[in-house]
C-alpha cells in the first residue's frame, strides 16, 4: 500500500488579516489561523490518489510552536488518516531552513513512505522554498508547481507551469512534489467525516521526541521589519452629468499624465 | 564568515541575467567588490562576452552539452560547485519557476538562508544584504537580511532595469565542473500562448474582474486596449472560479507593471492589489463605490464598465487623433 505524507502549514487567514493603522503593524496574532491554501490542494491530491488506487495511507505532518490541533482535526476530516503534530515552544520564528530541518526529522521518523506532497508556497509568508528544501535533505526528486498530477506503479508522472510553458516531467517514487491552486478544488468535509475525523489518531511529537538540535533551528535570516505598504495614489474621482462627461474627463485626464498616446 | 567575497548573479533565463548584472554592478560597486555572471550552457562563448558589456568583471562559463537545456540537478552541482570553492558574499538568482527550487535547494547544500522574490535591494552599513519582499498576501512588505553566508536572494523578472550595454573589459573563465545525473525526466514541453505570456511586458493593461458578465464582453475591453496599444487582462475569479481564462493578474498569477492599469469591474482584493501595486498609474471602474480599489487608484469612475468603457474608448479615439 502506498503511503503519501502531507505536509500542511497552519497559515495566519491573510483575508481576515488587519493593520494598525497608525504603526502599519500587521494584527497577526489575533488574526484567524488555518490550513495553508495551497497545502490544501495537496491533501486534496493525496485524498484523489488514494481514491484512484483504491488503497493509500495520509499521514500529514505539521509543524509550528503553537497550538494547531483544530487545523489538523480539519486536515482529519477532509480525509487524512493520521496526523503528525510536531509542536514545541522552541519552534518560535522558523525560518525555511529551520522548518525543513524539523519536518526531515519528523518525516525519518515516520520512515516508509512513497510520496510526499505540500503547496508551492504558504499563504502567509509565500516563500516557497520549503518544499524544495526539503526534497534536497531527503534527497528525493523534486517537481515543483505541479497543475496535474498521476501515479503510475513507481512512477509519477507531473504537469508543471513554468512562465512560457507547461512541461511533463516524470520521476521515481519516492519523490516531493508541491503543487499549484490549479490542480483541483478541495473538498469540505460533511458533518459525518467531521464525526468520523474524531476518531483518527494524532501524535504529537517535540523537540526532542526528534532529537532536534537547538544550533539548527536559528534562523539563517533575520526580519528587519514587516509593515503594511505604503500606497501613494491620486485617489481623484471622476464624476459628470453623463458617461459622455466622465469619459471625456477621464480621457483629457490620461493624455496629461502622459500615459497614453504619443 | 569574512572570507566570503563578490556579488554573483546566476538565471537560466538571459534577460533576467542582465537585469540582475545591472542591479549586481551597484551593490558591487557600494561594498566595493567583483561583479561575477554564472553563465551555464552548450555553446554559449559569445553571450559570455556580452555579460561583461553588461556589467560583470568576470564570467565563470560553464559549457558542457549536459547543459543545453535547464535541468535542475545539472545546474544545481555546478553552482554548488563553483559557490563551495569560491565562496561568494551574495548571490543573486532570477526567481523563475526553476531557478527559485534551484536557490532553495543550494541554500540548503551551503546551510544558508534565502530571501525568496525581493523586488528591492539594498546594503546595510555591515554590508548585509537586505531584501524586501511582499508577504501576507500582499498585506505587508517584510524586509528581510541574513545572518548566514553566502547571502542568497531570488530577484523576480523586470523587478530592475536591464542596463545598457558598454565598452568595458573583463575576463571569461572557462571551467570544468562535476554534473551530477537527473533526478527527473522531463518529457513534454507546450509552449503558452504567446498572449497571455508578454502580459508582465505590457505598458498598457486593461484588466475586467467579476463585473464582467459574460466571457464575450472582454471584447469591450479589446476596444479600448486596442487604441491604447495595449493587452487585456483579467483578476483571478474569471480563471478560476469562472474558468473563463486560464491565468490572471494578481500575488499567485502575473505580477505586473505597466505604465498604465485600468481596472474594469475588479472589487480589488489584496491580492490582485499585490500584483498591479508597481503600475505606474491605475484606474478604477467599478458600480461599487465602496469597492477597495479605488484605494489603491489614481482615477476612479463609479459607474457601470458596460457604459464607461464604450464611451472611454470614444472618447479617447476622438481626442487622440
Amino acid at each position: 500500500m502506498k503511503r503519501i505524507i502531507v505536509c500542511l502549514k497552519q497559515a495566519v487567514d491573510v483575508s481576515q488579516l488587519k493593520v494598525d493603522s497608525k504603526t502599519s503593524q500587521l494584527l497577526t496574532a489575533s488574526a484567524p489561523k488555518k490550513i495553508s491554501d495551497f497545502d490544501k490542494n495537496a491533501l486534496e491530491e493525496a485524498i484523489r490518489i488514494k481514491e484512484k488506487l483504491g488503497e493509500a495511507e495520509i499521514y500529514t505532518v505539521t509543524v509550528s510552536s503553537e497550538d494547531a490541533k483544530a487545523v489538523l482535526r480539519e486536515a482529519l476530516a477532509i480525509g487524512a488518516d493520521k496526523a503528525y503534530f510536531v509542536n514545541d515552544l522552541s519552534f518560535q520564528d522558523l525560518d525555511t531552513s529551520a522548518t525543513a530541518y524539523i519536518l526531515t526529522e519528523a518525516i525519518k521518523k515516520i520512515e516508509e513512505f512513497d510520496l510526499i506532497l505540500s503547496g508551492e508556497a504558504s499563504l502567509d509568508s509565500f516563500s516557497g522554498l520549503v518544499g524544495s528544501r526539503l526534497a534536497e535533505l531527503l534527497n528525493l526528486p523534486l517537481i515543483t508547481s505541479v497543475r496535474k498530477l498521476t501515479v503510475e506503479d513507481n512512477i509519477v508522472v507531473a504537469e508543471r507551469t513554468l512562465e512560457d510553458a507547461y512541461e511533463t516531467v516524470k520521476a521515481k517514487m519516492p519523490a516531493l512534489i508541491t503543487v499549484t491552486r490549479e490542480i483541483n478544488q478541495p473538498r469540505i468535509p460533511s458533518l459525518m467525516m467531521i464525526m468520523k475525523a474524531s476518531k483518527k489518531e494524532i501524535v504529537t511529537w517535540t523537540a526532542t521526541d526528534l532529537n532536534i538540535q537547538k544550533e539548527k533551528i536559528g534562523a539563517k535570516i533575520e526580519v528587519i521589519e514587516v509593515l503594511a505598504p505604503k500606497t501613494e495614489r491620486k485617489k481623484i474621482m471622476i464624476t459628470g452629468e453623463n458617461k459622455e462627461e466622465i469619459a471625456e474627463k477621464l480621457a483629457k485626464a490620461l493624455i496629461q499624465e502622459g500615459v497614453v498616446g504619443r | 564568515m569574512d572570507e566570503n567575497k563578490g556579488v554573483w548573479v546566476f538565471s537560466e533565463n538571459y534577460d533576467l541575467t542582465l537585469e540582475m548584472l545591472g542591479k549586481g554592478r551597484k551593490i558591487a560597486d557600494t561594498l566595493k567588490t567583483e561583479l561575477v555572471a554564472v553563465l551555464v550552457g552548450f555553446n554559449v562563448q559569445e553571450k559570455a562576452n556580452d555579460l561583461i558589456k553588461y556589467g560583470a568583471d568576470k564570467v565563470y562559463l560553464i559549457d558542457n552539452p549536459a547543459l543545453e537545456r535547464f535541468q535542475a540537478e545539472a545546474c544545481l552541482s555546478v553552482l554548488h560547485n563553483l559557490t563551495a570553492n569560491y565562496k561568494p558574499d551574495i548571490l543573486l538568482i532570477g526567481s523563475t519557476k526553476n531557478g527559485k527550487p534551484l536557490a532553495a535547494r543550494l541554500a540548503t547544500r551551503l546551510e544558508t538562508g534565502c530571501i525568496p522574490d525581493c523586488a528591492r535591494l539594498s546594503v546595510d552599513e555591515k554590508g548585509r544584504l537586505i531584501g524586501e519582499r511582499i508577504t501576507y498576501g500582499g498585506n505587508a512588505v517584510a524586509k528581510v537580511t541574513f545572518r548566514s553566508k553566502p547571502q542568497i536572494a531570488t530577484i523576480p523578472a523586470r523587478a530592475f532595469e536591464k542596463p545598457e550595454p558598454q565598452d568595458r573589459s573583463g575576463e571569461v573563465t572557462k571551467l570544468d565542473a562535476q554534473i551530477e545525473e537527473p533526478k527527473t525526466e522531463v518529457v513534454e514541453t507546450k509552449p503558452l500562448q504567446a498572449s497571455s505570456v508578454n502580459i508582465e511586458e505590457a505598458k498598457v493593461i486593461v484588466s475586467c474582474g467579476r463585473g464582467l458578465e459574460k466571457k464575450e464582453d472582454k471584447a469591450l475591453l479589446e476596444d479600448l486596449a486596442k487604441i491604447l496599444g495595449g493587452q487585456v487582462g483579467n483578476s483571478r475569479p474569471l480563471a478560476e472560479d469562472r474558468k473563463w481564462f486560464t491565468e490572471w493578474v494578481g500575488l499567485s498569477g502575473h505580477k505586473v507593471k505597466p505604465k498604465l492599469y485600468v481596472a474594469c469591474g475588479i472589487s480589488g482584493v489584496i491580492q490582485h492589489v499585490a500584483g498591479i501595486r508597481d503600475s505606474k498609474m491605475i484606474v478604477a471602474i467599478n458600480n461599487d463605490a465602496e469597492a477597495p480599489i479605488f484605494e489603491v487608484a489614481d482615477y476612479g469612475v463609479v459607474g457601470d464598465l458596460y457604459e464607461v468603457l464604450p464611451a472611454l474608448t470614444e472618447a479617447l479615439k476622438k481626442q487622440l487623433q
